[in-house]
């Protein structure tokens, strides 16, 4: 058996630094060792996203091709480890404010983080099972840590009936793709339907879309879209960063490499209303509605939680085209995405008070007089979500617009733009209102601290990848 | 009459009995001992399948471990019976959600039936690898690293578990 | 002795059971039933996977059913513990009247 340690070595990292060190660090240090935990953790995911970096260049399968080693999985384990280094550094004052910042917190979020990687890497369906389940129960906890506050606890509690609803549906999925094919490996399972020789092409088609509703439901996409805003706005701040941020990213991940598996079938079997288009409509649709309805709110998290309901719709758009060019605007957009989306939540964060208020759009009028940085930053990151150059977001969207036009879905690209033309109402009301509204007197005194390195990291990054997205693109050196 | 036929009709009518009687039933505990029947139905199933070892976890860790801590926490809570059985929504939406899912139950029992698999019989060795060493041998080897995912997964569940019961939040955490 | 029932009454039968957990998510508003309902679910999946496994001979099908297995426990856990913590705040556990989102 061919093992390749050095490409592995993330995946092997990451266990062994939640799965055994962390435990008896936290098991044999005195119980006041938040800081500990706090700085191994940290490390334990830079160390990881450093060695994902080192081993891009380094593809091929391990673990009796359960996984996949280099490649895009490690492009995107670089991106879930940064997020979540970012959502750590922001999470470390917001839960000591709201008196709740408890080691197990940051043990959660790596266990999601180990999730994620899991299911970028995963090559095999029990891997990618295994994968979501991990990140997801990750989720559920982490939305609930707030126990004293009723929105926490509800929010975790519909995220986990919900999500383990689609969980049912994901399996059943699996089990009849694997009882059309007899086998859960990924690459064997597209031998197989790419050869037209499935043995039930009925059991494939509805094993592909009950897959397909399963994952549209991680990724929040219409019609299984209603979970996102209710679970986003009762959720920690910085939870929800994370989650519609590295969560959504990680999902796209896992929906990247099974429709590489399962769309050939689309130009075999002879089914009309093919999968290609029925995700098109579903991209459509989702962005239209995170688009329209994200206009009545007045609540920024949850405006933003519709925002993140739109973002999957465009990026859906990249997976609808099934070219390598579609893929890579995907994994640009999952960047460009997880940037902005991130470092919007965390100022929403902090300009949040301790009782939950301050979350409105009106709290936010004159914001430029009192946080002047803050502000800044903040427009920034709805420019560049209003797809308004020279920002990440609008070099994303180019792509993914150029990869539906490139595979004949110009009605698609229409709509996208339509939506996008929606999006900037709001957007841009935001803006305004933080910088030509009068103060509002009452907003409080926020104070950045680690946090500030996590948005200087996302506004510089938001720009660069705008002026120079070959950074992201080129990763994989065509 | 086949002894296999009888057994599959005896296990599947249980198994759909007592499913329909876990989502109607008023009362939590009657609801919970009928999923307890319906796992043992299942694992009867199975046993007419050749996995033996599937069936043996089915009862051990199904009826054993996770209804207990149902049960556990029905009783716990104290619930009586559900005056109503379901309020949420109106009646338009229960039966539109349950008339797609009957439709769904519809589109894939028809195309199973327009599209049989034509499988009769099972594979020759079905016996062979629902065996306890045959699946061992396969749990250490092939899928050693999906199972070694699972111990991070089972403890994240743990820890999460614990932090979300706990009484208090800064007591000796 | 090989069983002469075929994979597709398996199948049939699989699917009825799922869309039982379905319509009992659906319909019942007390989130423990709904949490027995999934469990529902993904036993009916449990079932196809074995008739699958069995029939083809393939030992992935039973390896896979472990796997929703312990994702079955580690969701128990996780669950309930949800469950336990709102009934302390909301002293409900019906999913209609602990509300303050709409659902």
């Amino acid at each position: 058996m061919n093992f390749d340690i050095l490409g592995s070595l993330p995946l092997i990292v990451i266990w062994l630094a939640l799965g055994v060190v962390g435990i008896i660090i936290q098991a044999f240090v005195r119980s006041d060792s938040t800081r500990l935990v706090y700085g191994y953790y940290i490390g334990t995911l830079v160390t990881t996203g450093l060695l994902a970096a080192a081993t891009i260049s380094n593809q091929g399968t391990a673990f009796g091709g359960m996984v996949t080693l280099g490649g895009w999985a490690a492009v995107f384990d670089l991106l879930f480890c940064g997020a979540g280094v970012m959502a750590m550094l922001a999470a470390q004052a917001y839960l000591g404010r709201f008196n709740s910042e408890l080691d197990e917190f940051y043990t959660m979020l790596v266990s999601s983080v180990a999730g994620m990687m899991l299911m970028a890497h995963a090559r095999n369906l029990v891997v990618l099972f295994v994968g979501i389940e991990l990140m997801s129960i990750s989720f559920y906890i982490m939305a609930g840590f707030f126990r004293s506050r009723d929105k926490s606890l509800e929010s975790a509690m519909k995220y986990f009936l919900l999500g383990a609803f689609a969980t049912g549906f994901l399996v059943y999925g699996m089990a009849l793709l694997y009882g059309a094919t007899g086998t859960l490996d990924y690459s064997v399972m597209l031998k197989v339907i790419a050869a037209g020789t499935a043995r039930f092409p009925v059991l494939l088609a509805l094993g592909a879309v009950l897959l397909t509703i399963g994952l549209s439901f991680k990724i929040a996409a219409f019609p299984f879209h209603q979970w996102a805003p209710d679970v986003y706005e009762g959720a920690p701040t910085v939870v929800t960063a994370f989650m519609s941020t590295a969560g959504k990213a990680a999902a796209f991940s896992a929906f990247l490499a099974v429709f590489g598996v399962i769309m050939p079938m689309v130009k075999v079997a002879s089914m009309t209303p093919t999968l290609q288009l029925v995700l098109a409509v579903i991209s459509a649709a989702t962005m239209l509605i995170g688009n329209i309805t994200a206009v009545a709110q007045t609540n920024v998290k949850r405006m933003l939680a519709y925002s993140s309901v739109a973002h999957a719709g465009y990026m859906l758009m990249g997976i609808v085209a099934g070219t390598t060019f579609g893929q890579s605007a995907v994994v640009y957009y999952a960047f460009a995405y997880t940037f902005m989306q991130l470092g919007a939540f965390i100022i929403v964060g902090l300009l949040e008070r301790e009782d939950e208020t301050s979350l409105m759009i009106s709290d936010y009028s004159g914001l430029y007089r009192k946080h002047g940085v803050f502000a800044a930053m903040m427009a920034v990151f709805m420019f560049s979500l209003a797809g308004i150059p020279p920002f990440a977001g609008f070099f994303g969207k180019y792509m993914l617009f150029y990869a539906a036009i490139e595979s004949g879905f110009t009605w698609l690209t229409i709509v996208a733009v339509a939506s996008s033309v929606i999006s900037v109402w709001f957007y841009l009301g935001l803006i305004v209102k933080m910088y030509f509204s009068e103060p509002n007197p009452e907003t409080h005194e926020a104070n950045a601290g680690l946090a500030g390195i996590s948005l200087a990291v996302c506004t510089v990054a938001v720009i660069l990848l705008g002026i120079m997205p070959r950074i992201i693109t080129g990763m994989l050196g065509n | 009459m086949n002894i296999q036929v009888i057994l599959f009709s005896v296990f599947a009518i249980g198994a759909v009995a007592s499913a329909i009687a876990t989502i109607s039933s008023r009362n939590p505990v009657a609801s919970a001992m009928s999923l307890v029947a319906h796992f043992f139905m299942l694992a009867g199933l199975y046993l007419t399948l050749e996995a033996q070892f599937v069936a043996a976890v089915q009862v051990l860790v199904y009826a054993g471990a996770i209804m207990v801590l149902v049960v556990f926490v029905i009783l716990l809570l104290n619930l009586g019976k559900e005056q109503q059985l379901a309020e949420r929504g109106s009646v338009i939406r229960l039966t539109l959600g349950s008339f797609t899912a009957g439709l769904f139950a519809l589109v894939i029992i028809l195309a199973l039936v327009a599209s049989p698999t034509g499988l009769n019989h099972l594979a020759m060795n079905a016996v062979d690898i629902g065996t306890t060493e045959a699946i061992g041998q396969s749990l250490f080897t092939q899928y050693l690293f999906p199972f070694e995912s699972v111990s991070l997964l089972l403890l994240a569940a743990l820890i999460g578990a614990v932090i979300l019961a706990k009484r208090s939040m800064k007591e000796g955490a | 002795m090989m069983t002469s029932i075929p994979l597709d009454y398996y199948l049939i039968l699989s699917a009825f059971l799922f869309v039982t957990g379905i319509i009992g998510v659906i319909t019942r508003r007390n989130a423990i039933i709904i949490f027995m309902s999934i469990e529902l679910m993904l036993n009916a999946v449990n079932l196809s996977m074995v008739a699958f496994s069995a029939f083809f001979g393939d030992i992935a099908g039973q390896m896979f059913v472990f796997f929703i297995m312990a994702v079955a426990a580690a969701e128990a856990a996780v669950g309930l513990a949800i469950v336990l913590a709102l009934f302390r705040r909301k002293k409900s556990v019906y999913v209609d009247e602990v509300n303050i989102m709409k659902w």
